[in-house]
């Protein structure tokens, strides 16, 4: 035993640590740079100047790439560590801004709770702070993760992505159409409920203008899902995750229980996705049901094949770039050439052909994503090298 | 002396086929036996039977006094029957410790809560089962490779890893699929005291599937053969060497005796 104890740590290990140090630093300064700039800088700036940060990198749009970031490390933990493909993730962000459309709104007017709101006492409905609906919408999720799971994850890959795929459909339609459930009003339809309850701060009441504020607010739910995900991979239940991804024979053989283990990675994943679901609400107000189409589902996936499955940076890199670029780039880039040239082509309208190629362009030159996960680059260029581990020898 | 896994009268069939018929074995406690025979014998099908990943068609597995023969893999697993695999099954890209790690599962405690506030319960488990598999890693005599991703080890010391992986289990019988397919005389032959060390150091019974007669012959205390999912013979290694059924299951039956 004493030798073992004084072995010192592989190098690739706290390698390892360091970059995920370097990593986290660099995501803390940027947020603080960003927050500055936006929050004192921006109005000093002159005029001309701000009308192209305005135009091309308004705080709103930062705001929503962080919604996106949020849910899509929700996505990273069951498709990047426990490798269960998801195809209707939309689910959990749909459910999750029902949550802040149910507690911290106007909308049951028959009751009349405030629990630490910020909302006037007079207002009826229910009135949660928005502190407690971040882990009351982030657990239903959870639930409905547990619940949708529960029959779904006995299913094997592709099978799973198609059942995944049909409740990431009916979840958004039962909001849809949930106007008038037995003569019960739980979504309001169509017309969504609107608005939510400002998020309250000690001293302040953020309201859906104060971006800057919710920035912040924002990076810290960020931070807390970056916290989340690198804990639990180097704990118990990420070792058997990524077991169950690499083999999930031999996983159960070694004491793994499947059904648990993929269930808990789905129940994280959802109350990821119900986090950013309620801050999702909160940044436009509101929540809709025609907003949780499928492409929400298919966008947060090329988020994280693109950044890099399985590593949260990566993950983290790739939603700000393609929400970005879906929300503000693409549109400014749009009226920016249609102003040049005096066309009228809508560039925003060709999103899907851009994400599309760009993934096509990935799987053939990069497949293992902007920003890989070290596992991964070595299995995904495996391909190329057929003669190894053919038979398991070299 | 007690049996440590009993199997009785098991019977699998998959369709029309009858793979394993009516077999009955055991493991006795401490000690090594072989389960022997041609290719398609049913030699891994009754494997899989005895760590739940086939349910058979009728018959019992009991183990420690209890009836496993319907629980799902994991618990009998965690009950303690261990395996490897005949084609090597580690996690390639999980380092060889983190590939020990995962089999102590069933015994570490950490939820999800406790794992991401790193309560000091958490924290002192992680520590613990780190040396664990640093010394599983060195009793089987691969602890440099500790930090090595698994695919990039030797396919000998990747064999070694499935045993230090199915040790962390704690296990009370151990399954070996195998274990010196692809192996030279020489590495065979290490790996023949390597069993004796592993059932005299952890305590553990073992069973072998085995191909390599010289292997089996000296390892074992007790030889089983299949033959065509039914067991012709079981006895010492010199009985079953002078088996005319055996002989007859290896090499056939020569013309004259078939009429």
């Amino acid at each position: 035993m004493e030798i073992v104890k004084k072995r010192t740590k592989p190098t690739s290990k706290s390698a390892l640590a360091k970059s995920q140090r370097k990593w986290a630093s660099g995501f803390i300064i940027a947020a603080i740079i960003i927050w500055i700039f936006y929050t004192f800088i921006m109005a000093r700036l002159p005029d001309a100047l701000q009308s192209v940060v305005q135009n091309w990198f308004p705080p709103t749009a930062l705001n929503e790439a962080l919604v996106w970031v949020i849910c899509a490390l929700g996505l990273n933990i069951v498709v990047g560590y426990a490798g269960l493909l998801d195809l209707g993730f939309v689910a959990f962000w749909a459910i999750g801004g029902y949550s802040a459309g149910w507690f911290m709104s106007a909308f049951f007017r028959q009751a009349n709770i405030h629990v630490f709101s910020s909302a006037p006492k007079s207002l009826p409905g229910i009135h949660l702070s928005f502190w407690m609906v971040i882990f009351v919408g982030g657990l239903i999720c959870a639930l409905f993760g547990i619940i949708i799971g529960a029959p779904t994850l006995r299913l094997k890959s592709d099978y799973l992505a198609l059942v995944t795929l049909g409740f990431g459909e009916i979840i958004p339609q039962v909001f849809t159409n949930g106007e008038n459930i037995a003569g019960f009003n739980m979504s309001n339809g169509t017309k969504g409920i609107s608005p939510v309850d400002n998020i309250g701060v000690p001293g302040k009441s953020l309201g859906p203008f104060d971006f800057s504020w919710k920035f912040f607010i924002f990076v810290l739910l960020t931070a807390f899902m970056v916290f989340i995900s690198l804990r639990l991979r180097t704990g118990r239940l990420g070792r058997a995750w990524l077991a169950i991804r690499e083999d999930e024979l031999a996983a159960s053989m070694m004491g793994v229980p499947l059904m648990r283990t993929k269930l808990s990675a789905y129940a994280v994943g959802a109350f990821s996705g119900g986090i950013g679901g309620v801050a999702f609400a909160t940044h436009v107000n509101g929540v809709f049901a025609d907003r949780f189409n499928f492409s929400i589902s298919i966008i947060l996936l090329a988020m994280v094949v693109l950044g890099g499955m399985g590593n949260v940076w990566g993950v983290m890199v790739g939603a700000l770039l393609i929400a970005w670029i879906n929300s503000t780039g693409l549109p400014a880039f749009g009226d920016l050439v249609n102003n040049t040239f005096n066309t009228q082509i809508n560039f925003p309208s060709y999103n899907f052909l851009l994400f599309g190629g760009v993934l096509v362009l990935m799987m053939l030159f990069k497949r293992e994503g902007m920003i890989p996960e070290s596992r991964l680059k070595a299995i995904l260029h495996e391909a190329d090298d057929t003669s190894t581990n053919v038979e398991g020898g070299h | 002396m007690p049996s440590a896994l009993v199997a009785e009268n098991i019977l699998v069939k998959f369709g029309g086929l009858t793979a394993v018929n009516s077999v009955s074995f055991d493991i006795p406690t401490g000690g090594i036996v072989s389960l022997i025979g041609p290719n398609g014998a049913g030699k891994t099908t009754f494997f899989n039977v005895l760590t739940g990943l086939y349910k058979p068609t009728s018959g019992t597995v009991m183990f420690g006094g209890e009836e496993i023969t319907a629980r799902p893999p994991h618990k009998i697993a965690a009950a303690g029957v261990a395996r490897t695999f005949q084609n090597i099954r580690v996690f390639g890209l999980m380092t060889a410790e983190e590939n020990v790690m995962v089999a102590m599962h069933s015994h570490l405690k950490a939820g999800i809560l406790g794992t991401i506030f790193g309560t000091p319960r958490q924290r002192r488990e992680e520590r613990e089962s780190h040396e664990a598999a640093r010394s599983l890693l060195e009793f089987v005599g691969i602890g440099k490779w500790a930090g090595e991703y698994a695919r990039n080890l030797s396919y000998g010391d990747q064999r070694r890893l499935e045993v230090a992986r199915a040790l962390a289990l704690k296990p009370k019988v151990l399954l070996l699929d195998e274990p010196t397919a692809g192996m030279n005389p020489q590495e065979s032959k290490v790996f023949i005291d390597f069993v004796y060390r592993v059932r005299d150091e952890k305590q553990v019974s073992i069973l072998l599937i085995e191909h390599d007669m010289s292997v089996v012959m000296s390892v074992s205390e007790r030889v089983t053969v299949l033959d065509q999912g039914e067991k012709i013979a079981e006895g010492t290694p010199a009985e079953i060497k002078s088996n005319q059924r055996v002989i007859e299951a290896y090499l056939g039956k020569s013309k004259g005796e078939k009429a």
